[in-house]
C-alpha cells in the first residue's frame, strides 16, 4: 500500500485549512501547524525511509487511474532526501517564527501561507507528473509571495513585485516546454515522458525544451544571470521568512533542474555540461562577490544563497555518478546550514536591534553561547572541516578533478576562501569588536535560541553521520542516472 | 487556423515581453498578463487545432476527434494567473499608496544597495 504517499502534500493543506478557521485562536494555529510539520518528520522517519531504504521507487496512482492517463506520485530517495530536509528544516523554523512573531499582528496570517508553503514545496518533491510540479510550483510561489509581502512595509512591496514578475515570467516559459513536450509526446507523465522522448524523432523538440526548463528553473533557483529578485526580496521579508525562503525554497528550483534534466533530457544533459559549469563559475563568483561587498548581514547571508546554488549547479553540470552523489550531499549540507545561518542573523537582530554589522560588537563577550553557534554554522558554510561543507565540497571538488573540470575546481575552493572572509566579516563586526557606546542587548527568548540550536545540531549531525548521510546520497544519485526502474515503477502493472 | 495563432501567439509574447521591460509597474503587470494568454494559446494549439472534433466520445478515426487534456490544462493556468493578477494588481495599489509613484526604478531609491 502506497496511499500514504499523500500525506506530507495532505496534512499541511488540512492543516492551513484548520489554520484559517482558526484564526481568532493563535494557540490553537501555533498548535495545529506545529503538529502538522512534526508529523512530516515522523511520517518520513516512520513510514517512507523503511519503504525507501529497500531501493524500491514508491508509486500512487491517484484515483486509480492506469499509469500514463492518471497523475501519479512517484518517490525515490532523492524525493525522501527532499521531503526530510523539508520536514527538518520546517518545523525549526516554524518554532522560530513562532517565538519571533509572538503576537504581532502579522502572526494570524503567517500560519495559513506556511502551510500551503509545505504543501507545494512537497507536492513538487513527490509528483511524477509534470503539470503537477507546474501546479505545485504556483502553489509555492502563491504562498511565498504572500509570505514576502508580509509586513506590508515599502521595501517587502517593491521587493515582492520584483519576486512576483520573475517567478511569473520563469512559470510562463516552465509551461511552454511543458506544452512543447506534450506537443511532441502526447503525455505528461514524466517516466512516460522519459522513455518517449528518448527516440531520435523527439531530439530537436527536446534541444528547445532544455533551455526552456533551464531558464524556467533557473530564474526560482537563482543562478548567475537570473538571481537579480532574490536581494531584492528575500532580505526585506520576516526573518524566519527569509530563513525558509533561503534555505529550502530555491533548493526546489534545483530538485526540478536536476530531476528534469536526468529524467527527461539526459542526452541534454551532456550537451550542457560546459554551459552548466560555467553557469556554475559565474554563479559563485558572482554572488560571494556581492556578499564580500554587504555589510547587512541578512543582505550578505541572502548574497551567499546565490554563491551557494553554483556548488550545486557545478556538481550537475559533471554529470557524474560522484558529483551527483556530492551535490545531494551538498545539498543537505546548504539547506540545514543555510537556514541556520539566518536563523542566527534573526538572534542578531533581535539581540542588537539591527541587521546593520557596522551597527553591532561587543557580542562575544556578552553572548558567547550565540559566537559559538555562528562560529560553527559559518565554518561549516565555509567548509572547514570535519562539518558538513568540508565533505560535501571535497566531494565536489574529487569528482571535478575526475571529470577534468579544473577550472570549476578552482574556482569553487577560491570561492570557498572568500566565503570565509565574509564570515570574518561578520564575525569581527558583531562578535569581536567593542560594542559600540549606545548598544544595548536585547534578552533572547528560549524557544528562538532552542530551535536554532536544534538545527544546527542537525547540521553538525549530518557531518557527524558523514557516511550513512553520503551512502542514501549515494544510493539516491544511482536511482538518478539508472531511470529504468523509476519507469517500470511508473508505468508498470504493480500496486 | 494553426497559422494564425502562430501569429497570434507570437504577437502576444512580444507585447508581453515589450511591456516587462518598462519601468512602470502598470505596464508590468499588463505585460504579466498577455504573457499568460499566449503561453495558453501556445498550449492550446498543442493539443491540436480541428474544428468540429469532438473528443474521447463517439466513433469515427481518432485522427479527428480535439484532444481535451489541453484545455483543461489551461483551465488550471488561467485560473492560477488569475490569483497572481489579482495580489500582483493589489501589490503595486499598495506601492503606490505607499510611495505615490508606480516607477519601479523610483520605488528602489530608498534602497541600500
Amino acid at each position: 500500500m502506497t496511499g500514504h504517499l499523500v500525506y506530507p502534500i495532505l496534512a499541511p493543506l488540512g492543516a492551513a485549512v484548520l489554520c484559517l478557521a482558526l484564526h481568532r485562536s493563535v494557540r490553537a494555529q501555533r498548535l495545529v501547524s506545529l503538529t502538522a510539520l512534526a508529523s512530516i518528520i515522523v511520517y518520513a522517519g516512520g513510514w517512507l525511509w523503511p519503504a525507501l531504504g529497500a531501493g524500491q521507487v514508491l508509486t500512487l496512482r491517484l484515483g486509480g487511474w492506469p499509469a500514463p492517463f492518471g497523475i501519479v506520485l512517484a518517490v525515490d530517495v532523492f524525493s525522501g532526501i527532499m521531503l526530510t530536509l523539508s520536514g527538518v528544516t520546517g518545523l525549526a523554523v516554524l518554532i522560530f517564527a513562532v517565538a519571533w512573531l509572538d503576537g504581532g499582528r502579522e502572526e494570524p496570517f503567517f500560519y495559513p501561507l506556511y502551510l500551503v508553503l509545505f504543501m507545494g514545496i512537497h507536492g513538487a518533491f513527490l509528483t511524477g507528473d509534470l503539470f503537477n510540479l507546474y501546479v505545485f510550483f504556483e502553489v509555492l510561489l502563491v504562498a511565498s509571495f504572500g509570505l514576502a509581502a508580509l509586513g506590508g512595509s515599502r521595501a517587502q512591496i517593491e521587493g515582492t513585485i520584483r519576486y512576483l514578475v520573475a517567478s511569473q515570467v520563469s512559470s510562463a516559459l516552465f509551461l511552454v516546454g511543458v506544452g512543447l513536450l506534450y506537443g511532441v509526446a502526447g503525455t505528461l507523465n514524466m517516466a512516460d515522458l522519459a522513455t518517449k522522448l528518448a527516440g531520435p524523432l523527439a531530439a530537436p523538440y527536446v534541444a528547445v525544451v532544455a533551455p526552456l526548463f533551464l531558464v524556467a528553473f533557473g530564474i526560482k533557483a537563482a543562478i548567475f544571470p537570473l538571481f537579480f529578485w532574490l536581494p531584492a526580496s528575500y532580505p526585506a521579508a520576516k526573518t524566519p521568512v527569509t530563513a525558509i525562503f533561503g534555505g529550502l525554497l530555491t533548493k526546489v528550483g534545483i530538485y526540478a533542474l536536476i530531476r528534469c534534466y536526468t529524467l527527461l533530457l539526459p542526452a541534454q544533459w551532456q550537451a550542457h555540461r560546459g554551459l552548466l559549469l560555467g553557469i556554475a563559475i559565474l554563479t559563485m563568483v558572482v554572488g560571494v562577490l556581492g556578499a564580500v561587498a554587504q555589510s547587512d548581514v541578512k543582505r550578505l547571508l541572502s548574497f551567499h544563497i546565490i554563491s551557494q546554488i553554483g556548488y550545486l549547479i557545478m556538481g550537475l553540470g559533471l554529470s557524474s555518478r560522484l558529483a551527483l552523489a556530492a551535490t545531494l550531499y551538498f545539498m543537505v549540507h546548504i539547506v540545514l546550514v543555510k537556514t541556520s545561518l539566518l536563523l542566527i542573523a534573526g538572534l542578531l537582530e533581535r539581540m542588537t536591534g539591527t541587521t546593520d554589522l557596522y551597527a553591532m560588537g561587543g557580542l562575544l563577550r556578552r553572548r558567547p553561547g550565540v559566537a559559538v553557534l555562528f562560529l560553527t554554522a559559518a565554518l561549516a558554510l565555509a567548509g572547514a572541516p570535519p562539518l558538513s561543507g568540508f565533505v560535501a565540497k571535497f566531494g565536489l571538488v574529487l569528482a571535478g578533478l575526475q571529470g577534468r573540470a579544473f577550472v570549476a575546481v578552482a574556482v569553487a575552493l577560491g570561492v570557498s576562501m572568500l566565503t570565509l572572509f565574509s564570515m570574518i566579516k561578520i564575525w569581527t563586526q558583531a562578535f569581536m569588536k567593542q560594542a559600540p557606546a549606545t548598544a544595548a542587548i536585547a534578552p533572547l527568548g528560549g524557544t528562538l535560541v532552542a530551535s536554532t540550536i536544534g538545527l544546527v545540531a542537525v547540521a553538525v549531525l549530518a557531518a557527524v553521520l558523514a557516511a550513512p548521510v553520503w551512502a542514501v546520497a549515494n544510493q539516491a544519485a544511482g536511482q538518478l542516472l539508472d531511470v529504468g526502474p523509476y519507469v517500470s515503477a511508473v508505468l508498470g502493472n504493480q500496486g | 487556423m494553426t497559422v494564425v495563432m502562430a501569429i497570434v501567439v507570437g504577437a502576444l509574447f512580444a507585447a508581453g515581453t515589450y511591456l516587462l521591460l518598462r519601468r512602470s509597474a502598470v505596464h508590468i503587470i499588463i505585460g504579466l498578463a498577455l504573457l499568460g494568454h499566449a503561453t495558453n494559446l501556445f498550449v492550446f494549439a498543442m493539443g491540436w487545432l480541428r474544428q468540429g472534433g469532438v473528443p474521447l466520445i463517439g466513433s469515427g478515426p481518432t485522427s479527428q476527434m480535439a484532444d481535451p487534456l489541453p484545455q483543461a490544462l489551461i483551465l488550471t493556468a488561467i485560473v492560477i494567473g488569475f490569483a497572481t493578477q489579482a495580489f500582483v494588481l493589489i501589490l503595486s495599489y499598495r506601492a503606490h499608496e505607499e510611495t505615490g509613484t508606480d516607477d519601479l526604478d523610483q520605488m528602489k531609491a530608498e534602497d541600500p544597495s
